[in-house]
């Protein structure tokens, strides 16, 4: 059936149809695949790196006193027994540096900061999604404010929330102040994330409900919000992850040094945090304190990396592809 | 007969359905407080410039422009020395981010398939996760005296730029990543069947044709990233130094913008000193930058949607 | 080249309606007179995504410089076909196709063959115009460019593959302008021209004048007709009067539901020459379509 033509054509594509060498495998390619390879996987190396570093170093101190003791406290019957191992007394106190006050203080910030950032985010989402009218003049610069919001460094909120409490005449370093600095610091997270929840709801749920006479809110109570509470859920956890691990807006507002439980009522209580406790851990001229921070830092990412992983699982678990 | 004139309900007035508007003070009260909380962060933008504004002016009523905005490190006020100190950071950690942070976009965009990225991608935003402390801590104790002095051999001081920068670049690595992904995802799937239909391999339609439709979006990315370095604090306040220093040299230690407004705060001067309202000053600029490079990323992103 | 698409059953007695195997149904299809010089054969060509069977055993030959159409009602799986044709189908997920295709005798679903290569050979138009956001130039050149194309002088392949779609005249002075300027029409002539600059031999076109106003439309037709001289074209068309208007042969598919899954299986009813196939077709379910009383 083939021409003499078709015949010279064939012979020019076979030559280069069947190389058994696919174009997507030639050097460069796999060269450019390899580069991908190292970009996606060499954050988790690093990652990877400081952990591994970081726990060898605080190895020595993956102990109960780590939990139980606050920085520089004393037990003269453990310094005994210590001492009976043969280290050097000047390193006996130092020994026993723990990060209760640390712990219990990122703890009942992390709360306070929950309760205040939650119901406040999701309220501004609640409305800018279901009320507002998109184009509404409103509306747009709340949407252009949280963008710039969400790239504010973190001291920055840390000096507002410093002024803010010396105008109500509060004393520097108590909870709530800090608290303040970190709901204003994760505000714009939940806002986002809580509105990127509401959007996936499909509208038809929303306008079942509004058919059946429902009013607005409503609709919004009862249908959207219950279908979005996966994706609040998540992006309120990254929020708060991130809130426990800064530093920067704590030291603004005077948190630091407290070798003592807080008191009741304890928004009121001078605390200290965990993440500036490792920090002033690190500064420490003592190899031995420093370990302490090691053994510390440990703990925090197992905190923070405990609460990512939840959030991500909540993120691929419920995710409802409507 | 009166049907036609004065229409009356099917059954009795008494059932006919009422439609008028009916007041619902709880739905009032609820919309109230939903605007309340919209408008809070519109609040505390205003807070914050307030916040940071009335100090800075205290400042310059007290200490001339002169003083501040000079590179004289022996200025106890001079914030060029700090700029400086901070934008080699900054460009250290791009060196870092911006090539990474793009590998990994493009590899989740344009190889991943939906299985993987699902997991792919929350592992490259865990670096995001890690607190600063940790990083800073990271810095001074590893990547400075082993990998870059034991490992590699390099004359550098204990703190500086150049470690404390490395360790800034994989901390904002997910920034630009994430942002990427997000602008090679929009690029329209017929754009890249058409490259493929032409005999294109992968890698050149990811590069030839869904990078550069993808740029602007990626140029956003990189902008965000930025702001994000400069106004990290604890990684440059505990790896970077504490010395005001105009030198070119990443090796040497250099004070940053954010690690003199920690100082000055963890330190003891009194709150109505004026070293203490010298940090606003240096907020006051760092909010300026971040927020210019914020409305820079946003007003790119706008022209790139209008793109297609 | 073997004559088995030839050697099907003709024409069946039996009335639309009743329920035949899909096996059954295929049998049934009627295979008129095919080209003496085929650039393109497919043989027993299955398709299924997942699960899902999308086409069913279809076996159809493409004659050198001859347009050929495809047509049928939607979801007859004529698209689905001609993304086989230059394996543009392997990059839908959960694709899988058995039988054969064969390209001047060579299987393109060989274990050998790399898709890349057979598309550099078989070239494509989409539904959309789908024009790179660059240059008119650069979208001309970005095909010659990436697979290599030993070109001594770019300007005069621009020109020529310009010329070729008939878009020169009326883009000579912008070639440097975004491609994002040109009207619908101009743009899948653009994606046209873009498609000849890397001289393929055979041209696939899907639904190329579904997003374009009727005299767009009309100036495809012409470019289509002009080009069946240096090119073997294969057009996949929902409009049958494109069909009568432009194509040498025309193949009619048609969709047949599954009793249990109600999943719609594509499967070829008749090919003959276009002629003969709208005037006087031999099976009663091409008929039907082309006198509009089903599809």
């Amino acid at each position: 059936m083939s021409t003499a033509a078709a015949a010279t054509a064939s012979a020019v594509t076979t030559s280069t149809l069947a190389t058994g060498k696919s174009q997507d495998r030639n050097l460069t390619s796999l060269v450019f695949l390899g580069a991908l390879w190292f970009s996606l996987f060499f954050g988790v190396v690093v990652l990877f790196a400081l952990i591994v570093d970081t726990a060898i170093s605080g190895a020595d101190r993956f102990d109960k006193e780590l939990f139980t003791q606050y920085t520089q406290s004393f037990d003269p019957e453990r310094a005994e027994a210590l001492a009976a191992t043969g280290r050097d007394p000047k390193d006996l106190s130092a020994a026993y540096t723990g990060f209760k006050s640390g712990i219990v203080g990122s703890v009942i910030l992390m709360i306070t900061t929950a309760l205040m950032a939650i119901p406040l985010g999701v309220a501004a989402a609640v409305y800018l999604e279901e009320f507002s009218s998109k184009t509404s003049r409103f509306s747009r610069i709340v949407e252009v404010n949280l963008q710039n919001l969400a790239a504010v460094p973190a001291v920055i909120y840390g000096m507002l929330a410093a002024s803010l409490m010396a105008a109500v005449g509060a004393e520097r370093g108590i909870a709530i102040g800090g608290a303040v600095a970190l709901s204003l610091l994760i505000l714009p997270v939940v806002i986002i994330t809580t509105r990127e929840a509401l959007r996936s709801v499909p509208d038809e749920i929303r306008q079942g409900s509004l058919a059946l006479g429902a009013t607005v809110w409503q609709t919004t109570w009862r249908q959207t919000l219950p279908s979005a509470v996966p994706g609040i859920a998540t992006g309120t956890i990254l929020g708060l992850s991130r809130a426990i691990g800064e530093a920067a807006p704590l030291v603004m507002i005077g948190f630091g040094a407290i070798n003592f439980a807080p008191e009741l009522p304890y928004i009121t209580s001078k605390i200290e945090a965990f993440p500036l406790e490792i920090y002033d851990a690190a500064q420490s001229s003592r190899e031995i304190v420093r370990q302490a921070a090691s053994a510390g830092i440990i703990v925090l990412l197992a905190m923070i990396l405990g609460m990512n992983a939840l959030a991500i699982i909540i993120r691929n678990k419920f995710q409802r592809s409507w | 007969m009166t049907a036609l004139t004065q229409p009356s309900p099917p059954s009795g007035a008494g059932s006919a359905p009422v439609l008028t508007a009916r007041p619902r003070r709880g739905e009032a009260v609820i919309k109230a407080a939903l605007v309340t909380a919209a408008g809070a962060s519109v609040l505390v933008t205003a807070g914050i410039l307030f916040a940071v504004l009335e100090p800075a002016i205290e400042f310059f009523r007290r200490v001339p422009a002169g003083e501040f905005f000079t590179a004289d490190t022996d200025s106890s006020y001079a914030v060029f020395p700090l700029i400086m100190g901070t934008g080699m950071t900054t460009v250290i950690a791009l060196m870092v981010a911006v090539p990474i942070g793009l590998g990994a976009a493009m590899y989740l965009s344009e190889y991943a398939s939906k299985r993987a990225r699902k997991w792919l991608k929350p592992t490259v935003e865990l670096l995001a996760g890690v607190p600063s402390v940790v990083y800073g801590f990271f810095a001074v104790f590893f990547v400075i005296p082993v990998v870059l002095q034991d490992w590699l051999g390099l004359e550098i001081s204990a703190y500086n730029p150049l470690g404390g920068g490395l360790v800034l670049g994989v901390m904002i690595i997910p920034t630009v990543a994430s942002l990427s992904e997000d602008a090679l995802s929009a690029v329209p799937l017929a754009l890249r069947q058409g490259s493929l239909a032409m005999g294109a391999n992968r890698m050149q339609t990811t590069l030839r044709v869904v990078f550069p439709a993808a740029l602007s979006g990626i140029a956003a990315a990189v902008v965000l990233g930025v702001s994000r370095a400069v106004g990290e604090t604890m990684i440059v306040l505990m790896a970077c130094g504490s010395i005001k220093n105009t030198s070119l040299d990443p090796g040497e230690g250099h004070e940053t913008m954010t690690g003199t407004i920690a100082r000055t705060a963890l330190g003891e001067s009194p709150v109505e000193s004026t070293e203490y309202k010298y940090l606003f000053a240096v907020a006051l600029l760092l909010f300026v930058i971040t927020f210019v490079m914020n409305m820079i990323s946003i007003a790119i992103v706008r022209r790139f949607r209008q793109a297609y | 080249m073997s004559t088995e698409p030839a050697t099907a059953t003709t024409s069946s007695e039996e009335p639309m309606g009743l329920k035949l195997s899909i096996d059954e149904e295929a049998a049934h299809s009627t295979i008129g007179e095919v080209p003496a010089e085929s650039v393109m054969e497919t043989f027993h060509l299955n398709v299924f995504y997942n699960d899902f069977h999308a086409v069913h055993d279809v076996n159809l030959t493409f004659g050198r410089n001859e347009i050929t159409a495809l047509i049928g009602p939607s979801g007859c799986g004529k698209s689905t076909v001609l993304r086989c044709l230059n394996r543009m189908n392997d990059l839908v997920p959960g694709a899988r196709v058995e039988g054969e295709i064969n390209y001047h005798g060579q299987n393109i679903y060989g274990s050998k063959v790399d898709p890349i290569a057979v598309r550099q050979h078989i070239g494509m138009v989409f539904q959309k115009p789908n024009p790179f956001p660059k240059s008119i130039y650069d979208n001309i050149a970005y095909g010659p460019r990436v697979i290599g194309m030993k070109v001594d002088n770019m300007d005069d392949l621009v020109e020529e593959a310009l010329r070729g779609a008939a878009l020169w005249d009326e883009v000579k002075d912008k070639l440097k302008q975004s491609a994002y300027g040109l009207s619908g029409g101009q743009q899948q002539r653009l994606c046209i021209a873009r498609t000849i600059a890397t001289k393929p031999d055979v041209i696939l076109m899907d639904e190329p004048c579904s997003a374009l106003d009727p005299i767009a439309t009309a100036k495809i037709e012409d470019l289509m007709l002009e080009m069946r001289k240096d090119f073997t074209i294969i057009i996949v068309t929902h409009n049958m009067q494109q069909a009568a208007r432009v194509s040498d042969r025309t193949a009619f598919f048609t969709a047949k539901p599954d009793e249990t899954t109600g999943n719609r299986t594509g499967l070829l009813v008749e090919f003959d020459r276009t002629k003969q196939l709208f005037s006087n077709p031999a099976d009663e379910r091409t008929e039907a379509y082309i006198s509009g009383r089903f599809g």
